[in-house]
């Protein structure tokens, strides 16, 4: 009698099911997952390049840009160079999961264990998401906002909509707060305050204030109702210096309408929602894959998946975390599955199996074998930079024969600043962990001024970082954008000495 | 606690919309693409799905980002080391190698000339096509119905043997036979026997075998009278003759290939003769293309003696119409087809052929055509000379009056690639079609 969940590379519903109780058995009964409620959706491979065309989002408002993504996933697709996707999931409760039909049914098993345990208990439990992002109100708000875009290109027009999400869009970078969460009013307040809004519109319309000259009206609507619990508008406290160009702008611009404010408030919710996501590639990749991994082997321990699908789940899972060194052609950067893995297999190793050096620099739980509290403390508490700087042992820097190479630019020559070795793994780890630090690599622009008194001159300044300056070609369309927002002049100030 | 949910029968394109944004928004790079790879392909397979590309000017994603290269300092991680140690000088390569490799530069567009994807058949036809309107076509396709098809029509009482509906007469015939009350051969079987038994038992019962005589007799009699299959039962298929718009078209591609027509000539003929055919395409099932060139005589050809082969000789225009009338009386007869004709050339004929040509064209060709367009093709040069419309050489001035007679027929001058387009949008722009007809 065998105990095996499937024979067969054919999977049915009932099936799954069967898989997905046993995948669910390994997850939190022994590796103690903590996770929302799934829901599992079995897409076709054209829903799938639907899918990635709007960040992978159920729903999302119609824009030009998701449409050129999807015109070039499909022609990559369709040539054959790109396969797709094995799933999608998305930071939500219930935790939406979107898996292709066409994968056979141990795939199904890989990638429920890795999409509906891995990442889920990743988004469940990180703090950055638990700060960040509301995972019940996510579907609500983009609902809300496709909606709402619509709504607007319907009484607005396409262009006047296009110009404004293009412009935010552009800023989505700077869109984000780091340092605090803005308040942030629940679905059915903001329907309902966009509704009385509205309703007042209406009760106060008079043809007679069409008469009065210039935007006097628009004016004093927009103070009156841009934040009704938030007292901002012009005279409101702009609290300057501002990090958030989008939030800014949307508070305090001369010339925006109602509606505009909207669409960048919009557009400045979904840049925050997707912050954490962009800071913990290597965790949320590296935590799935962990997950994936450690549960494929327990069914195949327990015997409850043949020798056949094992090696085919080991086929591709070392495909996924296959790094490729910086000479070779594929090398696409460094692989967040493969470093992922890497370190959480080694906090693993190093709880259970540590050698002297691992008791050297982790005391703290080397020999320990309490892998399982380490790791979810860890998923729970760090971002990649963190992570890096404190769990990256000397082995996994070994392992992928990490080096770290210098450029200034005035030099003709790159330097080699650190490799593998015992000089070099706390330079290497510090490194590597700064390059996952998003605020080195996204340019620091805030709000340093806007001259209200005089010519509304609005003040940006770039904070370089070590010295590196703007790229030019972008700086440019991007200012341009600014300035259609803000209405009035808009300057960028790049102090050298920054 | 776990939902399983089956979308895969959900409605697909659910980013449709955005892609009729994207192409919306670089509409004029698209067109542009478009355009020109008109040239490299044939008039008939123009338009299939193809791969374009377009530059990325329009739809760029700008963002703010940093640039290594212009000054600072930074460092990088990478794995496989093999053979380097601290402090290690690796030179640069020289600039605008090796930059951009990373996975930003390839997500955010920059770097990147171009932009190419795939668009369908009809995005391209409707970048074509948005306001254009084939002349007179509702009207005489409305009208001028010749042809026609069997359709089902129910059933009828009448009809020939082989179109009997078995079913529904068998049916009928069941019913009838059912509310007759039709006896039954096996209960006059039934009665038979039981007289054959009273015969043997009692022959002497006479009374009862002459009931039940009588009794047999009647049923068989009834029998009769109600027969197993009446002509009122009999129904037949019935067929109606339903008149079917012409959906065949045949488009006449006529051209001078004499000396003066060069290279560049026959490209712009060529192109005129491609937005035709697509034109037509899209609104006929099935399109014919036949090529006629002439010098001071005319023959029909394939497309690539058409286009690319050369002939010496004189210019007679009438015999190209000659040949195309004889072609249309051979395979064409004019109720099954639409009619298309055009005619390029680059205005210079024999002298006196041009009276010969509208006698031909009004008489003969017109009152056959759907439509006939004439594109005289001149240099630069000459395009200024003839600025006038009433100007121009003898067979353009001969064919002004056939256009005065007839409303399906256009007169157009073009001088160079820019000036089809607009030229065929006048041709067939849905205020010409109206003004005309």
């Amino acid at each position: 009698m065998s105990d095996l969940l499937f024979d067969s590379s054919e999977w049915d519903f009932a099936q799954l099911k069967r898989v997905f109780s046993a995948i669910e058995d390994v997850a939190l009964n022994d590796l103690m997952l903590d996770v929302y409620p799934n829901q599992i959706e079995i897409i076709s491979s054209e829903q799938m390049l639907d899918a990635y065309s709007a960040h992978g989002m159920p729903l999302m408002y119609h824009h030009w840009s998701f449409g050129k993504i999807f015109a070039r996933e499909e022609a990559m697709y369709s040539k054959g160079w790109q396969a797709l996707a094995y799933e999608i999931v998305i930071n939500s409760n219930p935790c939406i999961a979107y898996l292709m039909e066409e994968n056979t049914t141990t795939m199904q098993a890989l990638v429920m264990a890795h999409a509906c345990f891995g990442h889920n208990h990743f988004f469940k439990n990180n703090y950055l998401f638990r700060q960040w992002t509301n995972a019940e109100a996510i579907l609500d708000y983009l609902a809300f906002s496709k909606k709402y875009v619509s709504a607007c290109e319907e009484k607005y027009g396409f262009d006047e909509v296009e110009a404004i999400l293009d412009a935010a869009h552009s800023m989505m970078d700077q869109g984000v707060f780091r340092y605090r969460r803005p308040p942030r009013p629940s679905k059915v307040q903001r329907e309902e305050r966009l509704r009385k809004r509205r309703q007042y519109e209406e009760q106060s319309f008079n043809d007679l204030w069409r008469t009065l000259p210039g935007t006097a009206r628009d004016m004093s609507a927009d103070m009156a109702s841009v934040d009704e619990d938030e007292t901002v508008g012009l005279h409101a406290p702009m609290n300057l210096p501002e990090e958030n160009l989008i939030y800014f702008l949307e508070k305090h611009s001369p010339v925006l309408k109602n509606w505009q404010r909207e669409i960048l408030r919009i557009v400045r919710n979904i840049a925050q929602y997707f912050y954490p996501q962009m800071q913990t590639k290597v965790m949320n990749e590296g935590c799935a894959t962990f997950v994936h991994h450690y549960i494929m082997n327990a069914l195949y321990d327990r015997g409850q998946i043949s020798e056949g699908s094992i090696l085919e789940f080991l086929h591709s899972h070392s495909s996924v975390v296959m790094q490729p060194g910086f000479d070779e052609g594929r090398y696409y950067g460094i692989n967040p599955y493969a470093l992922g893995f890497a370190m959480m297999s080694d906090i693993q190793r190093i709880s259970e199996q540590p050698t002297a050096e691992d008791r050297d620099w982790f005391p703290d739980f080397a020999g320990k074998g309490n892998w399982r509290d380490i790791l979810k403390y860890a998923w729970a508490n760090y971002r990649d930079e963190s992570f890096i700087q404190q769990f990256l042992s000397p082995k996994v820097m070994r392992d992928l024969k990490l080096f770290a190479v210098r450029d200034k630019t005035e030099d003709p020559v790159y330097t080699v600043a650190a490799i593998h070795n015992d000089a070099g793994y706390r330079k290497l780890r510090t490194s590597l962990a700064r390059l996952y630090d998003l605020s080195t690599h996204q340019p620091d622009i805030q709000v340093v001024g806007a001259n209200l008194a005089g010519d509304r001159t609005l003040t940006l300044r770039h904070n370089r970082h070590r010295g590196i300056p703007l790229a030019q070609n972008t700086k440019d369309s991007v200012l341009k954008n600014i300035r259609r927002l803000w209405g009035h002049n808009v300057v960028l100030e790049e102090p050298e000495d920054m | 606690m776990t939902n399983f949910i089956d979308r895969r029968l959900n409605p697909k394109g659910k980013s449709l919309a955005n892609r009729q944004r994207f192409i919306r928004r670089a509409r004029a790079e698209i067109k542009d693409a478009v355009q020109k790879s008109l040239k490299d392909r044939t008039v008939s397979d123009f338009a299939k799905n193809q791969r374009i590309s377009i530059p990325t000017k329009s739809t760029k994603e700008p963002r703010f980002r940093h640039d290594p290269a212009a000054g600072g300092e930074h460092e990088r991680v990478l794995p496989g080391n093999k053979d380097f140690v601290e402090g290690d000088q690796i030179k640069k390569p020289r600039q605008g190698d090796g930059q951009g490799r990373g996975k930003d530069a390839s997500t955010s567009g920059e770097g990147e000339d171009d932009f190419s994807f795939t668009l369908s058949q009809d995005e391209i036809l409707d970048l074509f096509f948005e306001d254009l309107e084939l002349p007179n076509l509702v009207k005489t396709a409305l009208k001028e119905i010749k042809s026609y098809t069997w359709r089902r029509a129910g059933m009828t009482t009448s009809g020939s043997p082989n179109q009997i509906n078995l079913v529904r007469t068998m049916r009928n015939s069941f019913g009838r036979r059912l509310a007759m009350r039709r006896p039954k051969e096996e209960e006059i079987e039934v009665l038979r026997q039981q007289l054959v038994v009273l015969k043997a038992r009692e022959p002497d019962d006479h009374d009862q075998i002459i009931a039940l005589e009588a009794e047999i007799a009647r049923l068989e009699h009834r029998r009769k009278w109600v027969p197993f299959l009446d002509p009122l039962d009999v129904r037949f298929n019935a067929f109606e003759r339903q008149p079917v718009p012409t959906s065949r078209a045949v488009m006449f591609c006529l051209m001078d290939v004499s000396g003066s027509m060069g290279e560049r000539e026959k490209d712009l003929a060529k192109r005129f003769f491609m937005l035709l055919h697509l034109f037509l395409k899209r609104r006929y099932q099935r399109l014919d293309i036949v090529f006629i060139r002439h010098t001071h005589d005319a023959q029909e050809v394939d497309e690539h003696t058409f286009f690319y082969s050369r002939q010496s000789g004189g210019t007679i225009v009438s015999t190209a119409l000659e040949e195309m009338k004889k072609i249309v009386h051979e395979r064409y007869a004019t109720g099954e087809w639409n009619i298309y004709a055009a005619q390029a050339s680059d205005g210079y004929t024999q002298t006196g052929d041009a009276t010969r040509c509208v006698e031909m064209l009004n008489h003969d060709l017109m009152p056959i055509c759907q439509y006939y367009a004439y594109i005289e093709i001149l240099d630069e040069r000459e395009m200024e000379v003839f600025s006038s419309e009433e100007s121009g050489a003898e067979l353009w001035r001969a064919y002004r009056t056939v256009a005065k007679g007839w409303k399906n027929f256009a007169t157009k001058r073009i001088a160079k690639p820019s000036d089809i387009f607009p030229v065929f949008r006048e041709l067939f722009s849905k205020d010409h079609a109206e003004a005309k007809s």
